[in-house]
């Protein structure tokens, strides 16, 4: 039975909105002709694939569905459904989620972290480490391990490259073909980055994913690649699922609070006055109340709300479900004034110019004008706002988790995990691995959505465009 | 001058009566104080009477914004909203829900947390507009640009991942400063240290890089150019010319910090078992204390209209062409 969460629904909102806009695009030179501009720079293009492969996984995750029941009487002609609910990533990563062990693992390991007291078939005790259930079960002598993942990582960086030399071959057979140039000069221009798009970084991009999807598929199902945490879940899995939180976060906080700020910004830019007063004064008192207390105090009070009235959130996912768009809400209304305040000196600004003035004299009615004149003219502003705060609430979400006023602790969330690595990194021996995925993962999307971000404002602003 | 300031402190009082309005509603309307002594007594199946009990040792027993039942101004006074929330007005923070008194509390902590936070802001300006600088000379060359997308990579690391990584291989590793904790007086330095390097380092990224933008928008200027055809050498001119014009957007863009420093760094002082208010405002999150985080998002807006105001008066300090309306 398919489960549609609210952050799903809102999810495919954006996604239909984008797909929506990108259609109406492509026929609309004035529109394309920055976003080419944003993928003909190497890093925006290297940026764009891997925020790309970010958000297929996000969306993977996001269809979720109740599985299906197995029948236990035979008369019963009623489907039934589990409580729980799931989503095609969770059935992708099956072989992840199920293998759990009994508490911590490092990467790759074959024995647990902790000494345990085993009992052999003599009744002796001994202290030793146990083999771990899921890892290495394959191998028929322990000592070949060491070898077994080499001989993986070879195998995997052979094929690999192969099956990358096959793609760009077919990409650059492509171009001969779309283009009509000779092959050598295709290969000569690619090579020296002379081509309209910078097929190098592409390429390059193409073949780092291509090569860490690989391995992990061929070795996660054998090993625990990034260990396993304190009750013995995988973190590659954890890690995984945190992108979608992630994503979340970053895309449904501007997309809750764009209407507000754009409406309010242009009303107060357009019609002045004393709804400019109104406005002015309700982004002031939000914007001095500090963003982290206000946040604070928020979901403190939500989280009692949610104490109080348990009746009306149902099954556990659903509840942190709801935190997770609550929050969304929150860190939207702490957010929206940034951007409210750029629109409303643009809106002002514009206002002044001559052909706003024309319309005006015309007879244009207000509306009009402002969905004319003044909205197309402040879509820079609204774009390069949207892809400039992502990284910066992806960086919140950590944050706040971290100080336990975040997503839902059961939530699979980069901040949750970083949250209970710091007490793993203070005990003896140190356990550093999930520290360590959370930050791999986190670092990379951050990094690659502030160099598209920066790419996509050096296409949008016109202040710069001049420059350049 | 002095009738500007007098007419934007009139200013503030919508807003600070907006700010407790928020807060007000959020507190004590999305959750009447019966839900809150409930949550605080923690148990499920509370007694009525302990929850009363509770309510009137707090003096949260009063109805939330008309008594009827009280005579004269009373009926106003003898209320939560005049008693919890305007008395924030005359900084009567009252008792915290542990029954500590808050201001005290605060005048206590502000302490630690400006040992941490002024040494930070003046090493973090020198090392930053030194870095701005630099990549700033070399404007335009592979310098630059590595320089700029090192920035980057700098400012997409979370600051979580500086405070943890850093109190590892500082404290863990090297064994160079304590871990966490505090001293009084001069003993106070080997804890300070530390939180000063790992909050200057979690900030480099994103300073340099958004002050090398003041650089290069000073060093783009006609009296630049007229600078270098007088004859005078890079250094020069970018030392007597470009850095003091660039230091106005840098240090305007300071000033309105300058008042929030009392409230601390939230996370890093309670990741460094600082004593200062950041930690403090973050243990009455952790311990659900509402009348603390309700004194501290008061004091925090009233901290940055202060900043605001300052902000406004520092441009006419440092440029004369603004002049206050």
């Amino acid at each position: 039975m398919i489960q549609v969460l609210w952050t799903d629904a809102l999810i495919f909102l954006l996604v239909a909105a984008i797909t929506g806009f990108a259609l109406y695009a492509r026929s609309r030179e004035h529109l394309r002709a920055p976003w080419r501009q944003v993928i003909r720079k190497p890093l925006g293009m290297s940026a764009l694939v891997i925020l790309l492969v970010y958000v297929l996984v996000g969306l993977l995750d996001s269809l979720h569905f109740r599985p299906e029941l197995e029948q236990q009487n035979g008369g019963n002609t009623e489907v039934q459904y589990a409580a729980s609910i799931e989503s095609v990533l969770d059935l992708m990563l099956d072989d992840l989620r199920s293998s759990t062990e009994k508490t911590y693992s490092a990467p790759f390991a074959l024995r647990q972290y902790n000494k345990e007291t085993i009992e052999d078939e003599q009744g002796n005790k001994r202290r030793e480490y146990p083999r771990l259930l899921h890892a290495g079960t394959h191998l028929q002598d322990l000592s070949m391990h060491a070898q077994d993942i080499t001989q993986r990582f070879l195998f995997t960086l052979m094929g690999g490259l192969m099956v990358w030399g096959l793609s760009v071959a077919f990409i650059v057979v492509l171009v001969v073909f779309k283009t009509g140039d000779p092959l050598q000069k295709v290969l000569h221009t690619m090579w020296h980055g002379q081509r309209d798009l910078p097929w190098r970084s592409l390429f390059a991009t193409l073949g780092f994913i291509l090569l860490v999807i690989l391995f992990l598929m061929n070795t996660a199902s054998v090993y625990h690649v990034l260990g396993t945490d304190k009750v013995g879940e995988d973190v590659l899995y954890q890690a995984i699922k945190s992108i979608r939180t992630g994503l979340v976060i970053g895309t449904l906080t501007t997309l809750i609070m764009l209407p507000f700020a754009v409406l309010l910004g242009i009303m107060a830019g357009y019609i002045k006055g004393w709804v400019d007063d109104v406005i002015q004064y309700i982004y002031t008192t939000l914007n001095s109340i500090p963003g982290v207390l206000l946040i604070a105090a928020a979901v403190l009070m939500m989280l009692v709300y949610m104490e109080t009235h348990p009746d009306l959130f149902g099954t556990g996912v659903e509840r942190s479900d709801f935190r997770l768009l609550f929050l969304c809400m929150i860190l939207g209304v702490t957010s929206w004034t940034g951007l409210c305040r750029l629109l409303r000196a643009e809106t002002l600004k514009l206002s002044e110019l001559e052909y706003v003035q024309a319309a005006e004299a015309l007879g244009v009615g207000r509306l009009k004008i402002i969905l004319r004149h003044i909205l197309p003219n402040v879509m820079h502003i609204i774009l390069i706002a949207i892809v400039m705060d992502f990284s910066g609430l992806v960086l919140a979400e950590a944050v706040l988790s971290y100080l336990n006023i975040g997503v839902d602790p059961t939530m699979y969330s980069w901040g949750n995990m970083i949250n209970s690595s710091r007490l793993e990194l203070a005990r003896e021996p140190i356990v550093w691995w999930a520290f360590m995925a959370a930050f791999i993962f986190m670092f990379l999307l951050v990094l690659s959505a502030n160099l598209f971000a920066d790419a996509v404002r050096d296409a949008f602003d016109p202040r710069l465009r001049e420059r350049a | 001058m002095i009738a500007y300031i007098i007419r934007r402190l009139l200013y503030a009082i919508p807003i600070l009566i907006g700010v407790n309005l928020i807060t007000f509603a959020l507190f004590f309307i999305v959750n009447p104080p019966d839900q809150m002594a409930r949550l605080h007594l923690g148990e499920r199946h509370v007694t009525q009477q302990a929850i009363d009990k509770w309510k009137t040792q707090r003096g949260y027993d009063r109805p939330l914004v008309i008594n009827s039942e009280a005579s004269g101004l009373g009926v106003v006074t003898d209320t939560i909203f005049f008693e919890k929330s305007l008395r924030l007005f005359v900084f009567d923070f009252g008792a915290s829900d542990n029954g500590r008194d808050i201001s005290y509390d605060i005048s206590q902590r502000m302490w630690p947390s400006l040992a941490i936070a002024i040494p930070s802001l003046i090493v973090a300006l020198v090392v930053n507009i030194f870095f701005a600088m630099l990549l700033a000379f070399f404007r335009g060359s592979y310098i630059d640009i590595w320089g700029v997308i090192l920035c980057v990579v700098l400012m997409s690391i979370s600051a979580l991942f500086y405070y943890i990584g850093g109190q590892f291989l500082v404290g863990k590793l090297l064994h160079l400063v304590p871990i966490s904790g505090y001293d009084t007086g001069l003993d106070a330095t080997k804890f300070i240290i530390l939180p000063v390097v790992i909050g200057v380092a979690s900030g480099i990224g994103a300073s340099t890089r958004w002050y090398r933008t003041f650089f290069l928008e000073e060093i783009a200027k006609d009296f630049v150019r007229t600078a270098r055809a007088k004859g005078l050498s890079e250094t020069t001119v970018l030392f007597r010319h470009v850095l003091k014009n660039a230091m106005i957007p840098i240090l305007t863009g300071i000033v309105v910090a300058l008042p929030l420093l009392f409230m601390g760094s939230l996370i890093l002082e309670s990741f460094f078992g600082i004593p200062g208010l950041g930690s403090y405002t973050i243990d009455a999150i952790n311990q659900q204390d509402f009348a603390i985080v309700r004194a501290m998002v008061f004091l925090g807006s009233v901290l940055y209209i202060v900043g605001l105001i300052l902000t406004d008066i520092s441009y006419t300090l440092v440029d004369p062409r603004v002049r206050l309306s």
